[in-house]
């Protein structure tokens, strides 16, 4: 070729190019671009770490430097995924333990994370800087020991609401004196002590420390020399917030806060005492995040405190902030972004309601008119009300709404829901998220599967009536990747008519449904490149079930892997040859 | 089963055997006609029935003829006992640690925190009983914040003169009339507070 570019020059282009759709374009191009980007691609994302080999991706991409791999299905997340299910990452780590020595982040989510694979990490990778557990489990604090102990450049140790076992805070003093890299520490999620002392010692000593997520276990008091060591934080996270008043430790405490000038976000704050609350108000003009979703405080207190954060940009809160607070936040927080609001009584069997209803909602999406992402549990709505939000609010992109208690219908009428959710599809053209609650037909179907089609998750509940839903929503929604389905009245027409566009998805979750134990093995036979799981535990031995046998729980991805060989005895692969027919 | 053999170059399979529509199998209806059946229909039809089974409702075209309050609606079917769903709400389990954590801690240390409802208001309250030293105490504090009045408890007649009645309800399930026992015995059994109005609470009334 005369006019070709040297490999230097296309690579220093390829570079500018970060996401991983634009990559993986450029690699089609010819061979010689492949081949470019493939030894320069830095950053990997697995989403679902049965759909490839560890060796493959080793194979394609030698110089990987950081890598994302996701493991459960996001069910798992509400216990609908058995324990022993899979998503152990130490096939990962082996391979690359061998293969990537200059590996510097790993970024887990819903993956089983032994403490031999975080002995396995620091011993293995010399320049490792970047550790985020995301809902992970299967490790204790021992692990972590090795982490700290051994890992010298580390930046970053993030473990987000993983399950830790949590023998005891002794780990953190593993960190070696000499170590003085801390960046951003998430710890929020264990519940013993960590020695204070430690941790104090450490914060002084690491000069870039931005983002510090303390855990419930640290007392009030023992916060502010903590600020006083990292006046530069970013981000913090205190632990509980609750102490009698005491004068001279919250003067202290707000005088702490007052110096941290480029604090952005705040969270924590269990158990929140409204009394300490003002030691923040230095704070709010500049904070963006604030989650308060552990924040057992209630109203007047909690409006007053976010409505003087007039740059918040992400709230999550639990539903104490009421319709009224939300009015507030609609009137005080122009530039929000996202709203999550959790219930603090799931389970609540009272008939009356707690005084947050679709207002609230209704009121924010009015006032805020930046706000893209919702997650919102209520326990009434109406059609009226996710008109006027879809109407009020078309640049939504992620709206999650979860009517507590299922097949609820519209509070006013006792319609189902559908033109509610079917103005959401039709208004915000942009959404890319969904999830669905309360009484629904297969109408709705027929308005996402017209309507959504950015639309690239979808969460479903007790909704549908028929086959003719899940076909609505797997023919209509182009963009479609994931789609989890629960106790709905979905069964075998739709899916093995719709067989080719699963294999254009990550993934399908369907518990509680109608699907046979003969459609799955059907689908799996048209569809070699599916791994189908049937999950099922029932005593009864597999060959003995009839075709006819409605599946409990089904999980259905794309891979070039083939059947995984770590499944537990509950869950079978309908693939022809899989393991559990010959043992 | 037909359809689960079909050839692979029909991937959409004759979806009028699973189409939603009223009146019997083999008639047709138009779209519009369908529109407004499903909008009539859903007070009706429970969930999970098949689409085959034509119906009363098959009038098309009439307004609604039902009646969503009498009839209730699609799939509200609630059991008798709630029982707890798994997985549902969707609510990962180390909010849920949280939330009980939060709920043992409330018990132990900070007060004994009753939910106080009142018919006809949308909303609940709470209160902390261990704020009160006796009946007169909560009662005004009830009064103030329901803006009503409730009255004067006599043993024989309950609350005369008002058309509220507080009630409790305690350890074993039962509601009873506040004022009935005595203050400590009301503290340490009371799970929540109801403000009844009219005769509802009439009933209660304890007979010595």
């Amino acid at each position: 070729m005369a006019y070709s570019f040297p490999e230097e020059v296309l690579e220093h282009v390829f570079s500018f190019l970060h996401s991983d759709r634009d990559r993986n374009a450029v690699s089609l191009v010819c061979k010689s671009w492949y081949e470019i980007d493939r030894w320069s691609r830095r950053r990997v994302f697995i989403g679902n770490c049965y759909a490839i080999s560890p060796r493959a991706v080793i194979r394609r991409f030698p110089e990987v430097r950081s890598i994302k791999i996701k493991g459960k299905p996001h069910f798992a997340d509400f216990n609908l995924v058995p324990d022993g299910w899979g998503g152990y990452v130490f096939p990962w780590i082996t391979a690359m333990a061998s293969s990537y020595p200059w590996l510097e982040e790993i970024h887990l989510k819903r993956m089983v994370v032994t403490n031999a694979c975080l002995e396995l990490i620091a011993k293995s990778f010399k320049n490792f800087r970047v550790l985020v557990l995301s809902t992970c489990e299967g490790f204790s604090t021992d692990g972590l020991a090795s982490i700290a102990a051994n890992c010298r450049n580390l930046r970053e140790l993030d473990l987000r609401d993983s399950e830790v076992d949590d023998l005891s805070g002794h780990w953190l003093s593993h960190f070696p004196d000499s170590y003085t890299s801390l960046v951003s520490l998430n710890i929020s999620c264990l519940g013993s002590e960590v020695s204070f002392s430690a941790l104090e010692r450490l914060v002084s000593r690491c000069p870039n420390l931005r983002s510090l997520s303390l855990n419930r276990a640290v007392p009030i008091d023992r916060i502010a020399c903590l600020l006083r060591q990292a006046p530069q934080l970013v981000e913090l996270g205190t632990g509980a917030y609750n102490a009698e008043l005491r004068p001279d430790v919250f003067s202290s405490l707000s005088g702490a806060f007052s110096c941290l000038k480029e604090l952005r976000s705040l969270s924590g704050f269990w158990d929140a005492v409204p009394a300490y609350i003002p030691a923040v108000y230095s704070v709010c003009s500049g904070i963006t995040s604030l989650n308060l979703s552990y924040t057992t405080m209630q109203n007047p207190d909690l409006t007053k405190l976010v409505s003087q954060c007039p740059n918040l940009q992400q709230l999550w809160v639990l539903d104490y902030i009421e319709d009224c607070g939300l009015e507030a936040v609609a009137a005080s927080c122009k530039d929000l972004r996202e709203l999550r609001v959790f219930p603090s009584d799931p389970y609540e069997e009272d008939e009356f309601d707690i005084a947050l209803t679709e207002r609230g909602l209704v009121s924010v999406s009015e006032g805020c008119t930046n706000l893209q992402s919702v997650l919102y549990f209520c326990r009434q709505m109406s059609n009226a009300a996710l008109i006027s939000i879809a109407q009020n609010r078309p640049n939504l992109t992620r709206f999650r709404l979860c009517i507590i208690e299922p097949r609820s219908p519209d509070y006013l009428t006792l319609q189902p829901l559908d033109a509610g959710f079917g103005a959401i599809v039709e208004h915000c053209k942009g959404l890319r998220r969904l999830s669905l609650s309360g009484l629904l037909t297969d109408r709705v179907f027929e308005y996402i599967g017209t309507h959504a089609k950015k639309l690239e998750m979808l969460s479903v509940a007790f909704a549908g009536e028929s086959d003719l839903g899940l076909h609505l929503v797997l023919s209509g929604c182009e963009s479609l990747r994931k789609l989890e389905i629960r106790d709905c009245p979905f069964g075998d027409k739709a899916l093995l008519a719709n067989a080719e566009k699963l294999e254009t998805m990550r993934s399908l979750w369907m518990s509680s449904c109608s699907v046979s134990f003969g459609a799955c093995k059907l689908l799996c036979r048209r569809m070699p490149r599916l791994n189908v799981e049937v999950i099922d535990e029932t005593s009864e031995v597999a060959e003995s079930r009839p075709e006819s046998f409605t599946v409990q729980k089904l999980y259905i991805y794309r891979s070039v892997a083939g059947p995984r060989l770590d499944m537990p005895d509950y869950v079978l692969s309908m693939g022809e040859e899989s393991p559990d027919l010959i043992g | 089963m037909d359809a689960l053999c079909a050839p692979a170059d029909k991937s959409i399979i004759d979806l009028e055997a699973t189409e939603l529509r009223l009146g019997l199998p083999g008639t047709s209806s138009s779209s519009s006609e369908k529109l407004q059946i499903f909008v009539g229909r859903s007070n009706k039809r429970p969930l999970g029935e098949s689409s085959m089974e034509g119906s009363s409702n098959s009038r098309s075209s009439s307004s609604s003829s039902n009646d969503p309050e009498k009839d209730g609606c699609l799939g509200c079917s609630i059991p008798p006992s709630k029982t707890q769903v798994v997985g549902w709400p969707p609510i990962r389990s180390y909010r849920k640690n949280s939330l009980q954590h939060k709920k043992e801690e409330e018990a132990k240390f900070s007060g004994i925190y009753v939910k106080v409802s009142m018919d006809g208001a949308p909303y609940l309250r709470k209160i902390d009983l261990g704020g009160y030293e006796g009946y007169r105490q909560l009662l005004t504090a009830l009064e103030e914040m329901f803006k009503l009045a409730i009255g004067e408890y006599s043993e024989r007649d309950g609350y005369k003169g008002s058309e509220y009645a507080p009630t409790y309800q305690d350890k074993d399930g039962d509601w009873m009339l506040l004022g009935d026992v005595p203050w400590e015995m009301f503290r340490s059994s009371c799970k929540k507070l109801r403000i009844m109005k009219g005769t509802e609470g009439v009933g209660l009334t304890c007979s010595p």
